[in-house]
Parts: structure tokens; sequence; C-alpha cells
């Protein structure tokens, strides 16, 4: 089934009643997930945001488990394990929707761990690039210059001081386990998203689609500007939307014919804001803007290998 | 029934196989390794219709055990030492979870400095997780401990996660005779039934481990309290029927000579048969000794100890462990046992055989002889705990404690 707007069902699988943010993306992308794969799904959650949104007011009406902070990867192992032990895994639908720290940071050991040993699921990462659910903190996700609690603007240097290039590249790392389904997608683009989910789905293997999804709160934006926002990011290619099959074949699936320079994306938030007030934010955008230029190009030739 | 010459390891692997495991997710770590290459293999070979699950490390180890166990399927791991500290954060999750998962751990001490041996500093600093604490003496203690820990962890009163401990080396590697019932045996023994816990489901959809806040959390707490409290009960009843199917007892505490005692020496562990035999010799002697080897620490037999010590003069507690600035662990719990007599023996305490240091007879022959002397009265600021073993050269080479 090819998904439109249209076809998705209007049942709810989440109870209504959240206890985060008003116009949070991740909530809006867990609610594409659930209508993608419905009653016969069963979820994982490592510690974040979500475990306060599906895990405290309002609930999922499939079974649901909050893991720890780095073990979602481990838990759900064991949940594939053992359903398949008892005859039960055929019908499920399993798959971890977990935050940037415990997927890039304290769950990366796990992770791997769980993708290395082949087990059947889909892992969702929603990106939010830092640990908003303490307090906007600084994360392996976290992006050049960006402002957040552990890399404040301060007198003497201001952001985060690793370059773009250098950040470390999730998806990638995961392609790069030879896993049959690796993505990017946006909340921005759920058609897109929610038809990379029912693919990754219906793998026999482990599938992991990187969802990028603007933190209202720790990236200092309008509760009506997130999915403004994540569009922009798309727009400007700070963050591509693409798939990888087999950890070599990628194609590219929302293409970029004239890519907006990123201080569109970057002049939208809170967090960059200090780059625009001085001279210095001017040639750090330079920098950026050489790295995402550069990281495009290295995409598309990818893409070019077929 | 037969009767095989095994090691320990095999025997918790053994134990494990005919309990009908269906998920193993382990990782490797001496002295445990050979449960879980044994049950591999047993899997690979197609004996074991279970899923092995090989992990990339122990606190993945516990997590997969519990997602496992959390689906309904009856699942095992074992860990020693740095392996164990590294899962205690998933120790609490899985006993709130109430998921009858069994863990065999061969006791190892932990860095540093490094040793693979033997001391209790792994498990009974996780005492307070959750998780039900057996120590065998022996490999056929191993093993039917590991049976017993499957019937108590199911019982739907109880739902607490177990370990059963045992000396690493001492006995994770030294092959004794045990005795091996058939599996249509054990089978009756530990039934696989519909799981009589709450668990991850398409029928009934729940969601585990959501957030609690003050109103709630402690009743959670509470309530594992009360289980832990029936444990008792229920491990008593499940030793009933297992010595009607096997011929083995087992209690809580095993006390040897004891109603007469004036000097009783108790502790936990494969030292323990050490002991044993130095009452004996003792008692040729005309000394009026006795001794308890704990089975089940938690929950700690707290009646059972008070019962057997009572009477006596003099208790010594030996602890193959040790409580920084304060005394041994188990010292801790005997003496909060003994505490509301109204006619107390003296206590002393023991610091022994720690990082694989050998508890000879010698070593329970200076522990009595001390015991015997003691009175409280002497006790000040930590001078009722000794180290009967300590190496003395090494103090004045070293300069320990200038």
């Amino acid at each position: 089934m090819t998904i439109t707007l249209k076809s998705l069902t209007d049942e709810r699988f989440v109870a209504p009643g959240r206890a985060g943010c008003a116009g949070c993306p991740a909530v809006m992308g867990a609610k594409m997930v659930t209508k993608v794969l419905g009653n016969n799904a069963m979820m994982v959650t490592s510690t974040g945001c979500m475990c306060v949104n599906y895990g405290y007011q309002g609930s999922t009406m499939f079974p649901y488990i909050h893991s720890l902070f780095p073990n979602a990867g481990a838990v759900i192992s064991g949940i594939d394990a053992g359903l398949k032990a008892q005859g039960k895994r055929e019908d499920v639908n399993l798959f971890a929707y977990c935050g940037d720290g415990g997927t890039v940071d304290i769950g990366i050991q796990a992770l791997s761990g769980a993708v290395d040993r082949g087990h059947k699921f889909l892992y969702i990462c929603y990106d939010n690039e830092g640990y908003m659910n303490t307090g906007g903190q600084r994360s392996g996700a976290t992006p050049y210059k960006a402002k957040t609690t552990t890399t404040p603007v301060g007198d003497k240097q201001s952001g985060e001081p690793r370059a773009l290039s250098h950040r470390k590249d999730m998806v990638k790392i995961m392609a790069n386990h030879g896993i049959p389904y690796t993505a990017t997608a946006s909340v921005a683009y759920p058609v897109d998203f929610m038809k990379k989910v029912e693919k990754a789905i219906s793998i026999d293997g482990p599938t992991y689609i990187h969802l990028h999804s603007p933190c209202l709160v720790g990236w200092g934006i309008a509760e009506n500007m997130g999915v403004t926002v994540a569009r922009a990011a798309v727009e400007t290619c700070m963050f591509p939307l693409y798939e990888v099959e087999n950890g070599i074949h990628y194609q590219i699936t929302k293409n970029i014919k004239d890519k907006k320079p990123i201080a569109e994306y970057l002049k939208l938030q809170g967090r960059f804001k200090h780059l625009f007030s001085n001279e210095a934010g001017a040639e750090y955008m330079a920098e950026m803007q050489h790295d995402v230029d550069a990281g495009w190009d290295y995409l598309q030739k990818l893409a070019s290998l077929g | 029934m037969s009767r095989q010459y095994i090691t320990g390891c095999t025997a918790a692997a053994e134990a494990a196989k005919l309990a009908a495991v269906e998920v193993i997710a382990a990782y490797p770590i001496t002295p445990q390794t050979h449960i879980v290459q044994t049950l591999s293999q047993d899997v690979y070979n197609g004996v074991l219709d279970a899923v092995f699950v090989p992990v990339e490390s122990e606190h993945s180890a516990m997590s997969a055990t519990v997602g496992a166990s959390i689906t309904g399927a009856r699942a095992f791991t074992a860990s020693s030492s740095q392996g164990l500290a590294l899962m205690h954060e998933v120790l609490p999750y899985a006993a709130g979870l109430r998921l009858p998962i069994v863990m065999a751990i061969a006791n190892r001490s932990v860095a540093s400095p490094v040793t693979i041996f033997t001391d209790h500093q792994d498990s009974l600093p996780q005492r307070e997780t959750g998780f039900m604490q057996f120590y065998a003496e022996s490999c056929q203690d191993i093993f039917d401990l590991i049976l017993l820990a499957y019937k108590v962890t199911e019982n739907k009163d109880v739902l607490l996660p177990a370990m059963v401990c045992f000396d690493g080396f001492f006995l994770s590697h030294i092959s004794e005779p045990v005795e091996i019932p058939e599996a249509e045996e054990v089978a009756a023994f530990v039934p696989r039934t519909k799981p009589q816990y709450p668990t991850m489901d398409l029928e009934h959809p729940r969601s585990f481990n959501a957030m609690a806040f003050p109103e709630h959390f402690e009743e959670f707490q509470r309530d594992k309290f009360v289980s832990m409290a029936k444990a008792a009960s229920v491990f008593d009843e499940a030793a009933k029927e297992f010595q009607q199917r096997f011929g083995r007892l087992h209690s809580r505490i095993e006390t040897f000579f004891c109603e007469d005692a004036d000097w009783i020496l108790i502790g936990l562990g494969s030292m323990m048969g050490t002991v044993r035999t130095c009452v004996e010799e003792l008692r040729a002697k005309g000394e009026k000794v006795g001794m308890i080897a704990i089975k089940a620490y938690r929950p700690f037999p707290v009646q059972d100890v008070v019962d057997a010590l009572k009477n006596c003069k003099g208790v010594g507690v030996m602890d193959r462990d040790v409580g920084y600035g304060t005394g041994g662990i188990v010292y801790q719990d005997v003496s909060r046992s003994l505490y509301h007599l109204d006619k107390k023996p003296h206590l002393s305490n023991y610091i022994l055989g720690l990082g694989g240091r050998d508890v000879t007879k010698k070593t329970v022959y200076k522990c009595f002889e001390q015991v015997k002397t003691w009175k409280d009265a002497q006790a000040s600021d930590g001078n009722d705990v000794f180290w009967p073993d300590e190496n003395t050269k090494v103090w004045d080479t070293w300069g320990v404690g200038e």
C-alpha cells in the first residue's frame, strides 16, 4: 500500500492528552509512526521526552515499555528473542523511538550490538540535537556553534565547538553496520517519513530511521514553528533526506535543486542567534556552509553510484 | 536420575537446560564463562530449544533478559564481578518490573587492583536491588538452588528475580559428583505455565515502567518488600516439594552442631565447607562449637538466625567481603537480627578470603580462638572487626595504614 495523507486511518493508537510541550515535533513524529504501525505495534522508548509524553499522561493503546537510558537496543533485542522463542514474533511491529542522547551517545553500544546480531526491529531516533528533556544540554548530535546549556554563549567562547564535518554521522554509522535499511526523515515531510516506516517494518532484520525533530524550547523557536524549521533544514541541505539499502545503495528521497543558504535555517532559531551579532559569527556560518555543501556533494556522489 | 562428576559451571548450565529456559542472553567473563558456553553449545546442538543472545555487554545481558522475560519467556543469564557491577543499573529495573529472572553468579571480587579470584564483593553489594540471593556451598547446591530459584521467583506471591551465587574457581571450576534428575522430573517441579505476571502482549496492551510520583512510588517499593518477606515461606514450601521429588532438603540457613554450642561461626559460600570440618575436629576435642551456613541471603533469614544463635555465648561473623568504614556486610545483617534479644551473644567480625585468598582450617581456628575471648564491651571504633589472615609482611613493606 502506498501511503498518502488521505489513505491514513482516522483511528487513534495513542490515548488523548500529552504531558509534553505544545507543538512538540517528536510527538508529531511518534503519531505518524503509530498511524503506520497500528495496534500490532510494541514500542520501546529510552529515557527522554517520549517517556514523559507516552509514559506519564496518556498512553499507547499497544504494549509500551520505557527502557533505561542506555539499553533500548538491548531490551528490544530481548523482546525480539522472547517473542521468537514462544512463536509469537510474526505479527508484531516491534519498534524503538528514542532521542539522540539515548541513541548517538549513551545508547550507541546497545544499539550497535542489537543490529550487529540481526534482531528484527525498527529503531527510530528522533533527533532534537541535544539532551532536551533535562534542559537542553549538548549531545553528540549537537551541531556546530549551537548554544546549549552546556555549550552556552560566553565571553570567552560560544556554542558547540566541534565542526559539522566532525559530527558523529549516526546514519552512516548505522548504514555501515551493513543493515538492510537505513534512512533519514523529517517531521516536515510526513509522507516521506511514513513510507520509510512502512518499508522498514516489512524488512526481516534491523532497520534504522533518523528523524529530524526540532525542539521548540531547546532551540528557541515558537510553538507553531517546529515544522517550518524542520523544512528549512531539508531545504538548506543541513539535513538531507535519503535512504541506504544494505549499507551500500544510497538514494536521495527529496532532491533539492536550489539549495537555500544555511542562514535561512539558522536565523529561525534562538540557539544560533549569537552568530548574527558579530563578524566572527559570519565566519563561523561560512565555515558551516562549506561543510554543508561538501556533505551534500558527497551524498550526491554516493547516490550516483546507485 | 544420573550422578555426574561436573564443575559448578556445568551444574549451573545443566540446571538452566533442564529448567527449559527459552532465552539466554549473556556476555563472557571469568569465571562464569563456562556456563553460557555450555548453554550455547546445547542450543547449537539442538538439545536445548532456546534463543541464545550473545550480547555486547553485561548491561545488555540483563537488559535483553528483561526484554525476553517481559514477553513471557523463561529467561536466564549469568555473570561475575565487573560484569555484575556493570549490570547494576538494570537490576532494580528487572525487580521493579517483577520479572522472574534467574541469574547465576560465579563470585569474583571487583577491581582495583584487578583480580579474577573469588570473594563476595561483587554480589553482596547488590543485595538491595530487589533480587533474591542464594549462596551455594557445593556444586550440588548450585544445581538445586537454580531449580529452586525458578520455583520461587515464578510464584505469583513473589515475582522477584533471583541470583544464585557460588564462589569463582572454588566451585565454578572444581568438579564434584552432582545428582542430575531426568528432564521430566524437573519439568514436573518447575512446569512451564502461563506467566503469572503482566507481559507485553498484543491482546492485553499495557505500559511498563511508566512514571511514578511521590504519592505512588513508595508503595511499589513496599510491595516488593512484602513479596520478599513472602519469599521465605515460598522457599520453604518449594524446598519441601524438592525434597519429596529429589531427596535433598535445602533450608535458608544450614546449622551444624548449633543446639548446645557456646561458640558459633556464621557465613556463606564454599568456605563454610572448611568451617564444617573444623567444627567436627573441635567437637572431637570436646569444644562446644557450631556453625551456620547462610543459603538464602535475601530474604535474610532473621528469625532462623536468631533461633540458632540466641543461646550461645559468642558469635563470629565471617565476611568474604568488606564494608569500608563499618564492617563486613553479613556482620551488619547478623547484628541487626540479634539486636532485639534481651540476652545477646558477644559478636565479632572476621574479614577474610578476599580476592581468592584461601580460607584454611588455620584461618577458621584463629576465628574460633578470637570468638571465645571476645567481649562486646571491648568494641569501639571498629575494633570488633578482625582480619585473621592479614599479611603483615605486605603491611610492613608497603607501609599500609601509615
